[in-house]
Parts: structure tokens; sequence; C-alpha cells
């Protein structure tokens, strides 16, 4: 399935790019993150370290292990900042 | 009962004017960029579409949670200057107990899950993430 992923703040920045679609079979974040990892240098200093990233599918906060059937958009960011 | 997220800068007063409608309480809180020696400006990225959703989603949580009559949300983004409001949130109710937790709640909910991300710019040009304080996460747990 066509995936668009977004990515903000410093994730953006390492990976170099705001967004992208991905073509992925990836049953969850997690699956997805491993996969996105292996496309550049960028990608893989962005997403390797799991525990300093938060998700959201289809623009609901989500868990790495939650699954994606059906997702349309998932975005990969830092903890938030906002207030 | 509104959330609104914007780049330009707001008059909280203003943004105050009608909620006292019906309330017997209204609490406001207001966020500003601080002067912590050599802080240029604040820069707010934001995920445009989820933002504005969270917010209200936020807003009308807290409004059923402490019977709300009635909640403002505003949050600005993009490049803001020492001594700006970046943002506020504003509770009505009948008591002033439910106004007060509730904009504390509203507080930590959006600090922690609202999804903004503050970059610091100093005055030699140099800039950094903020990272999200193990605080704020505590916060979210005391509700």
């Amino acid at each position: 399935m066509a995936v668009e992923v977004l990515y903000f703040a410093w994730v953006r920045e390492r990976v170099g790019l705001p967004r992208e679609t991905v073509e992925t079979g990836a049953a969850t974040m997690r699956d997805l993150l491993a996969e996105l990892a292996l496309r550049s240098a960028g990608h893989a200093a962005a997403l390797g370290d799991h525990a300093a990233l938060r998700c959201a599918i289809d623009q609901q906060l989500a868990g790495l292990d939650a699954p994606l059937v059906g997702a349309r958009e998932v975005a990969i960011f830092p903890p938030m900042t906002g207030g | 009962m509104a959330a609104r997220v914007q780049a330009e800068p707001f008059d909280p007063a203003r943004e105050l004017a009608a909620l006292g409608e019906g309330a017997g309480a209204v609490v406001s809180f207001t966020g500003i960029v601080r002067d912590d020696g050599d802080l240029a400006a604040l820069e707010i990225e934001h995920y445009p579409g989820m933002t504005e959703a969270a917010l209200a989603e936020y807003g009308q949580g807290a409004a059923a949670r402490f019977a709300l009559t009635g909640w403002r949300i505003v949050h600005r983004h993009g490049r803001l200057q020492v001594g700006e409001p970046i943002m506020m949130v504003a509770t009505a109710a009948l008591h002033r107990r439910a106004a007060f937790d509730a904009a504390d709640y509203l507080m930590d909910w959006l600090k922690s899950r609202a999804p903004f991300w503050k970059r610091e710019i100093r005055r030699d040009g140099s800039s950094a993430w903020v990272e999200a304080r193990a605080e704020d996460e505590a916060s979210l747990a005391r509700w």
C-alpha cells in the first residue's frame, strides 16, 4: 500500500525531507521505521532510536506497535514541546 | 468553545471578552517567550490538520470533564520574539475550582500531546530544538 509519511522537527531535518510517499507492506509503525531507516544515512540517523520518536497514524497519536492496516498518512516526530 | 492555530499575534484580553457569559469564573493562562539570557527568538513548527483537531479534541474533553461553560485555546506557530505571547488557554465554569483545574489540565495536554515543536534561536545565530521535559510528562499522569 502507498502511505504518505510526514516528518517534523529534527526528524525532518535529519531525513532531509518534510514528506515522502512510500510503498510498504509494514504491519506496524515499528516495522515501517525499520524499512524507512534503510532509505538513506539521514533516515537511519533520524529513525534509529525508537525511544526518541513519537508517531501519528492518520493524524491520531499512536504507539509504535499500532497496526498500519488502511493507514493513508503517518507522521514521525520527536516528543512534542507545545505550550 | 474554540481552538485556533495561527502565525499572527493575538490579544489575550480580547480573547477573554465573551468568555464570561453564563459563567461564574474565568481562568486564563498565557505563555510568553521568556528571555533566558541570550534567546533571540523561538520558532514553532506544528502539524497542520492534526494540530487543530487535537486542540479541539482536548478542549472538548476538558469541557465535558469539568462542566465548562466555555473554553478557548490559541496557539501560535512560526517565529516569535522574546516577550511575545506564544499561546493561551482560557476556561469558564460556574465555580473557580473547575475553571482552574480545566486550565491546568489543558496545559498539561498541550505541553506533551499537541503536535508542536519549539526551536530556540540564540543571539549568536545558533539554534537547538527544545527537548521534552520529564516533568511535563509526569504532570500529564496526574489526570
